[in-house]
């Protein structure tokens, strides 16, 4: 159980983590809240030979909301701030729901956002709810910082578009659209602490009772949080009857493409998909039609 | 290369030195002699090392611990006001047989009174849901249940004899 040896640095400023980043090379690792790092490291997967930990930088963990540029969350925020904080409770209640059913309280209590995504797990529970609602992620490096879209950050499981160096500083959420609303649910074996054997995001805009967008994303039913482009366009445009709503969780078990593992099988991950995929169509227009 | 950490458990103050793969649960343990927080699962899956970290509580097994330089920890054996008295919430789970093995007593108390500190008034769902991720396998999860209730009662009249 031991953990194996390696140099710790908690530097304090992002410009000094940077340069940590780059002098210590490819057997350095970035730790936030390390609730994903410390157990790779105690089952041997990962043998950093140093630790930057970011939790000692100045501002990091600080979440900002206005209705005119949306939503910051901070690398080192913790998941508990994120989900019990009142202007995302208020709203961006998909993102509160999807931080919830994560781990534990004590993980909770540990772990980030940012840790959940740069993990890249296809189950990472809050990639779906960011998603769907167009978020993106600035990651700085020594020769400046650029932002992209989420969309594009998950390159297969655990890996990601990040470059060599670089740091996960920020994930930004655009303030949410007139009549829309977002929605997020996930299904595993046990309610508490095990990690998601489907997950289902879901935002839609409408005007008066016809869907204008809406954006699907699947978790832990393909190599990367997915989405399901096809379910997408049979739902744009349309008033969601009950008929639609049906074909909707069909077309997005189509689109699954789950493997069999300890969790669960293929079979049932799409059925489980379907199901998903039509409660969190139904919250998301009932959270928009309130709205 | 070891590092100098200076750290409160328990309101005490300590200044050690720690290599940097050492877990909080480590040095609680092995350094400190603070046996009352016990490694479960080793992986943050069973709550047994639940100790808090500025007050709220964290894994001590995922903690490393020159993570707490600067910060106060709180572990089971800083719940007891004194050596006479238990804090409400062990008092509460002696009275309801909410101890069988005891080894996952400490971090579900620590979650006990974590979970109080935020609401006083939890709901017997609340309850399980602030004690969920912490394993008893001996499985008395209904008497433990009890237990937070009963402590929280307690917690919110502590005038009236118990």
């Amino acid at each position: 159980m031991r953990l194996p040896k390696f140099e710790y640095f908690a530097p304090k400023t992002l410009e000094a983590a940077l340069s940590l980043v780059a002098e210590q090379g490819s057997a350095a690792h970035v730790m936030a809240g390390g609730t994903d790092i410390m157990v790779k490291m105690i089952h041997a997967r990962l043998k950093p030979a140093s630790i930057i930990a970011l939790n000692g930088i100045d501002g990091l963990d600080a979440i900002r909301f206005n209705s005119e540029d949306g939503l910051t969350i901070g690398a080192t925020a913790r998941l508990v701030d994120v989900a019990s904080h009142p202007d995302i409770v208020k709203h961006y209640p998909a993102l509160t729901a999807a931080v919830l059913s994560m781990a534990n309280v004590e993980v909770r209590n540990m772990g980030t956002v940012a840790g959940n995504l740069c993990n890249a797990a296809p189950s990472a529970d809050s990639a779906p709810p960011l998603m769907v609602m167009g978020a993106e992620v600035t990651l700085a490096g020594l020769k400046g910082e650029r932002r992209i879209p989420l969309n594009d950050f998950f390159s297969g499981p655990g890996l990601t578009v990040m470059d060599r160096g670089e740091i996960m500083t920020s994930i930004h959420v655009p303030p949410p659209a007139a009549r829309s609303g977002a929605s997020y649910q996930r299904i595993s074996g046990r309610c508490g602490v095990d990690i998601a054997a489907v997950g289902v995001g879901v935002m839609a805009r409408f005007d008066g009772e016809v869907c204008q967008d809406v954006r699907v994303v699947l978790a832990a039913v393909a190599p990367v949080p997915l989405r399901a482009k096809e379910t997408e366009s049979l739902l744009r445009g349309k008033i969601w009857t009950s008929e639609l709503i049906e074909q909707g969780g069909d077309q997005a078990a189509e689109e699954a493409k789950p493997i069999s593992d300890v969790r669960a099988s293929a079979e049932w991950r799409k059925k489980m998909v379907a199901v998903l995929t039509r409660r969190t169509l139904v919250e998301a227009r009932e959270r928009a039609l309130k709205g | 290369m070891k590092h100098q950490i200076k750290f409160t458990v328990n309101g005490d103050e300590y200044s050690i030195a720690v290599d940097p793969w050492r877990t909080l649960n480590e040095v609680l343990r092995d350094d400190l002699n603070l046996t009352g927080t016990k490694l479960g699962c080793g992986t943050g899956d069973c709550g047994a090392c639940a100790v808090m970290v500025d007050g709220r509580t964290v894994s001590s097994c995922l903690t490393l611990a020159v993570s707490v330089d600067g910060k106060s920890v709180r572990t089971v054996e800083g719940l007891a006001p004194s050596g006479e008295e238990l804090h409400p919430v062990q008092e509460a789970f002696v009275k309801t047989g909410a101890i069988q093995c005891g080894y996952c007593t400490s971090g579900m108390e620590m979650a006990a009174v974590h979970l109080l500190s935020h609401n006083p008034s939890p709901t017997e769902k609340e309850i399980r849901a602030g004690l969920s991720g912490h394993l008893c396998r001996c499985t008395g999860y209904n008497q433990i249940v009890e237990a937070v209730s009963v402590a929280a009662e307690t917690m919110r009249n502590p005038n009236q004899k118990r």
